[in-house]
Parts: C-alpha cells; structure tokens; sequence
C-alpha cells in the first residue's frame, strides 16, 4: 500500500506541475497588458512601466512562473491587478459560497438518486424501473441552466417562496444562507443525480449477479437483506468514484449556476476577471480548482486500494 | 429494431433535417425585426411565437439547430481525427513509454474542469463559434484516445493480429486494417454521446456569452435573451429549452439503442 500510495504521490505532483505550466502558458499567450487595460489607451508610457513593475510584469516569464508556484506552495496567490487585495483572500470568501453549494447539490444528488437507483435495480425490467430509466434519460438531457431558469419562474416569481437571486450572505444566519442557496443547489443537482441513478442501477444489477448474492440468499436471507448487507457495500465502489467526480464538477460546474443566480461564488468571480483582465485571479483560481479535480481524484483512488487490494496490482 | 433506437433516430433526424432545411426555407427570414408582433406566444402565424424584437423563433429555433450540429459536429470530429490515432498508436505500444505519456496526458486534460477550461479559452481568445469549436473538441480527444485504446487492447490479444504480424505488417497497418473496423461500433456510440455533450456545451458558452456571435442564432443566446423575460414571456425560454433537450434525449437514445443494437452482449447487462 505505501509503494503504490507514493507512486500516485509522484504522479499527482507531476499532474499538478505541467497543469500549472498549461494554465500559466494560457494566460501568458492571451492578448492585451492588463497594466495598459488598467490605466486606459490615454496612459503615458512611464506611468505604464512603473504600474508594470509595480505588478511585476517586467520579469521574465520564468521568473513570473516560479515565483506565481513559490507563492502558492505558501499560501500566497498573488495580488489582484484590479482590486490590490490578495487573491487568496478572495478565493477564501467566494469558497464559503461555491463549497458549502457544491457540497448541498451533492447531498440532495445522492438523497435523490440513491433511493432511485436502488429501487429501478429492484424492479428491474418492470414499469417501476422502466419509469425511473426514462426519468433519468430526460435529467441528462436537461441543460442545468435552464433548469435554473424555470425554478426561478415557478418557485421565485409565481410562488415566491425563494427570491431569484441573490446570496442573503452567512451573517444572516444559516437558515437564510442555506434558503438562498436551495435553488441554485437543486439546479445543479437534477443532472447529476439522473447520472448518479444509472450508475448505482447498474452497479447493483452488476453485483446482484455474482455468486455471493445467490449464497446470502441460500443461507436464507431476503432478496431486501441480501441486497442491503451484502449488495449495496459491493455497489458502491464505481458509485463512489462517480461521487468524488461530481464533487469536483460540482465545484466548477457551478461557474453557470452561479451566473443565473447571481451568485457571489469562485464562478463568477472567474468571469469578472476574465473580463477585466485581472489574470493572476483567473490563473490561480483555475489553478485552484485544477488542484481540487486532481487531489479528490486522488483520494478516491487511494480509498480504492485500501477497500480493493487487486486494484494496487494494476496501476 | 428496439424502441429507443426509434424514438432517438426519430428526434437526431428531425433536428438535423431541420437544420438543412434551414438553408433553403424557414417561415420567416430568422434575423428581420417586427416590433409590433413581440413577444407572442405560439399561434398560427409563429408556430413558437415571436422575442422581444418580433423575430420569429419557429425560424430561429431552425437556424439555431444547424449552429449546434456543427459546433458539436467538428467538436466531436476533432476529437475522433486526434483521439482516435492516439489511443490506436498506445495500444499498439501497451506497456511502452508512448503508452504511458498518451494515457498521462489523458489524465491530465481529464483533470481539468472542462467548462472553466472552454470559458477561459474563449474569453481569453474571443468569443465565437471557432473558439467554442477548439475548446469543446479538445476535451474530446482523450474521451476518444481512451475509448479506442481500451477498445483495441482485447483485439491486440486475438490470433488475427498474430496471423496478421507473422504475414509481415507493421503496427500502424494493423491498427488500420484490423483493429480499427473491430472498434468502429464502439467509436460511433461514443462519437453519438459526445455529440449530445457537444450541443449541451455549446449551449452552456452561447449562453454566457462565448458561442457564435450574433446575428448568428444559437440556442443558448436566445435562452440568454429570455432570463429577463422569463415572468412575461415564459416561452422565450420554454422553446429553446425544449429544442435542447430534444435534440440532446434524441442523440442519448440514439447512441443507447445503438449500443444496444451493434453489440448484443450488452443488451443481457442491462446496463
């Protein structure tokens, strides 16, 4: 186990170190100064050079990427070009939105799909399944900002339970952060959880065809016992893999979610920077999440190993 | 024939025919403004009612197909024209360094949050159909490299391939001549599933702004238009959401039914 553990060490730090390469080459070729977009096309020449140093955009590259990677490896993210606050800091408030929905879509994904999935595999071929299949087929299909569109009409604007937008903020209490995050939450959830179906469905048809499942139930146990003790522990090893996946999805995948609703999360964050040209918050947001994607993919695999030994053999 | 390759071959050739019929007619011209008839919901003049300009969206929603199918067509065959030589060349050196650096570099761009990703490459070089093209199609190569390597392992392994060496080809010939029309079926379900992503991403970028630039239609653009006017006119976002979802549900059963059709063994998995 620790052979193997190290070697995926080795692999997620090359991972992380050509992905910070990729991001850094990207924003480094992307056309405009942001110091000439910050002062506007009147600015003087000398007021331009001392704005770039002052940024530190008169290093060489090389010198900008190890110091941009020495900084984050300690916690430093930079300095936004626009606001002159640290990025880190942004990063930290926006997280406290974009975390705790990624977190709620992935609750009420699994509380939905769970359920689902189980029973569809239960029923298979039967019209209870054949129900739950089409259900999921059409939340696939379903493009989750769109999706978002509707709540706010049905559940903000007709019923007015919930408002349109907007984030009440956590000094309001949780009730009325966690009320503003609900439809944003359920958004991102329905697609995920259609997927999250199919796999715990096939996971447990998979499982239900192996021969411990027709010994637990020789030895007298229930098709319900059976599939709950023995069953369920053998399915969840792809379901958790699709799991850790969503969460890093969900992370991300709220930069939509986070533009209906107006959301002051690391989505829209991006897409302020983006448009006002503060490229060190894109490149180390990016490079956040980046790290996010590979680190829970990591886990997850390591988790694997410790539960599957046959797994440490293969990689 | 099963009743999900139907109902999805159904719904991909009406999207598509309405895409190339698009070219010669469409009810109304998709750009010409008529103020006086904004916002109408569906009647017997515009089938799905009018925008806030007057534009007829029955045109536009026709118009809006063909940008989607060919975002998402030339996304898809980036990654098959890239992808496919890839995981065909790793699989003819399995175990070997090629192997190990193109199933590397498979991870690595898995790694990355592909939407961000698309976001930040076409705001970065401008928005536009061709950027939202590259961005999408990258994240389609090593789907493909993937597929196909896993694909063409097992048909390394058959006595063919040996009879195939023996009689003096070289890898790249096999891999062309004997692996590729063994993983052709499995290619052209993945080709119909990304394709469906294809479309729903495209959507995701011309709705925030980053897909084809007006006057080109899109659907995504037009769901943009109808978010400040969801209260009074629910159909500006109904018609183009309804549009997606079809064609996406259409090419998903599509590709199921395939499966199921091109490979038998599948069908007892239930899966």
């Amino acid at each position: 186990m620790l052979r193997y553990t190290l070697k995926r060490l080795l692999s997620l730090m090359i991972s992380l170190a050509i992905a910070s390469l990729v991001i850094f080459a990207v924003i480094e070729v992307a056309p405009g100064d942001p110091a000439s977009f910050m002062l506007g096309i009147n600015a003087q020449e000398d007021t331009l050079a001392a704005l770039r140093a002052e940024l530190g955009l008169d290093q060489s590259k090389l010198q900008r990427y190890l110091g941009w990677v020495a900084g984050m490896l300690q916690g430093d993210f930079g300095t936004s070009y626009q606001y002159r606050t640290p990025v880190a800091q942004m990063i930290g408030d926006r997280l406290w939105v974009s975390l705790p929905l990624a977190i709620y879509a992935l609750t009420l994904s699994t509380l939905i799909a769970f359920p689902a999935g189980i029973y569809a595999a239960a029923r298979r071929g039967k019209a209870g399944d054949i129900g739950v299949m089409g259900a999921t087929q059409i939340g696939v299909a379903i493009p989750n900002f769109w999706f978002a569109m509707m709540l706010v009409l049905v559940f903000a604007i007709n019923l007015r339970w919930f408002s349109a937008g907007g984030f009440a903020g956590w000094d309001k209490g949780t009730f009325a952060a966690l009320k503003s995050l609900t439809l944003p939450a359920i958004a991102l959830a329905l697609p995920q959880a259609a997927i999250l179906a199919r796999v715990m469905r096939s996971a447990l048809l998979d499982v239900m065809g192996e021969d411990f499942m027709r010994t637990a139930r020789a030895k007298g146990l229930t098709r319900a016992q059976a599939l709950r003790r023995h069953g369920l522990r053998n399915a969840m090893i792809p379901v958790l893999t699709i799991l850790g996946l969503q969460l890093s999805f969900l992370l991300a995948g709220g930069i939509i979610i986070e533009q209906v609703f107006y959301l002051p999360g690391l989505g829209r964050l991006i897409f302020q920077s983006i448009s006002a040209r503060d490229l060190i918050v894109v490149e180390s947001v990016t490079m956040l999440l980046v790290f996010a994607v590979i680190v829970v993919n990591f886990l997850v695999d390591l988790a694997y190993a410790a539960v599957d030994p046959r797994l440490r053999a293969r990689t | 024939m099963s009743r999900t390759l139907i109902l999805g071959g159904a719904l991909s050739v009406l999207v598509v025919l309405a895409a190339l019929t698009s070219f010669i007619w469409t009810p109304f011209e998709h750009t010409a403004m008529n103020i006086p008839a904004k916002l109408q919901t569906p009647n017997g003049t515009h089938w799905f009612g009018t925008d806030h300009f007057g534009r007829d969206m029955f045109s536009m929603i026709m118009v809006g197909a063909r940008t989607s199918i060919a975002v998402a067509f030339v996304a898809v065959g980036i990654g098959i024209g890239l992808g496919v030589p890839l995981g065909l060349w790793a699989a003819a050196r399995q175990g070997g360094w090629v192997d190990e650096v193109i199933m590397r570099g498979n991870d690595l761009i898995f790694a990355f949050p592909s939407l961000v990703i698309a976001i930040l490459i076409t705001a970065i070089f401008g928005a536009g159909a061709i950027n939202a093209i590259i961005a999408i199609g990258i994240f389609n190569i090593p789907v493909f490299a993937r597929v196909t390597r896993g694909g063409a392992l097992p048909i390394w392994a058959r006595e063919f391939i040996l009879a195939a060496r023996v009689a003096g080809k070289g890898a790249a010939r096999i891999s062309y001549e004997h692996v590729l029309p063994n993983i052709a079926n499995l290619l052209i379900v993945q080709a119909t599933i990304q394709f469906s992503l294809g479309i729903l991403a495209e959507a995701a970028l011309s709705y925030v702004g980053l897909g084809a630039q007006p006057p080109t239609p899109s659907w995504g653009r037009m769901l943009a238009d109808a978010q400040t006017l969801v209260s009074i006119a629910p159909h500006m976002a109904l018609v183009p959401g309804f549009a997606i979802i079809l064609t996406v549900l259409g090419l998903n059963l599509l590709g199921d039914g395939l499966r199921d059709a091109l490979d038998p063994k599948l069908r007892v998995a239930g899966v």
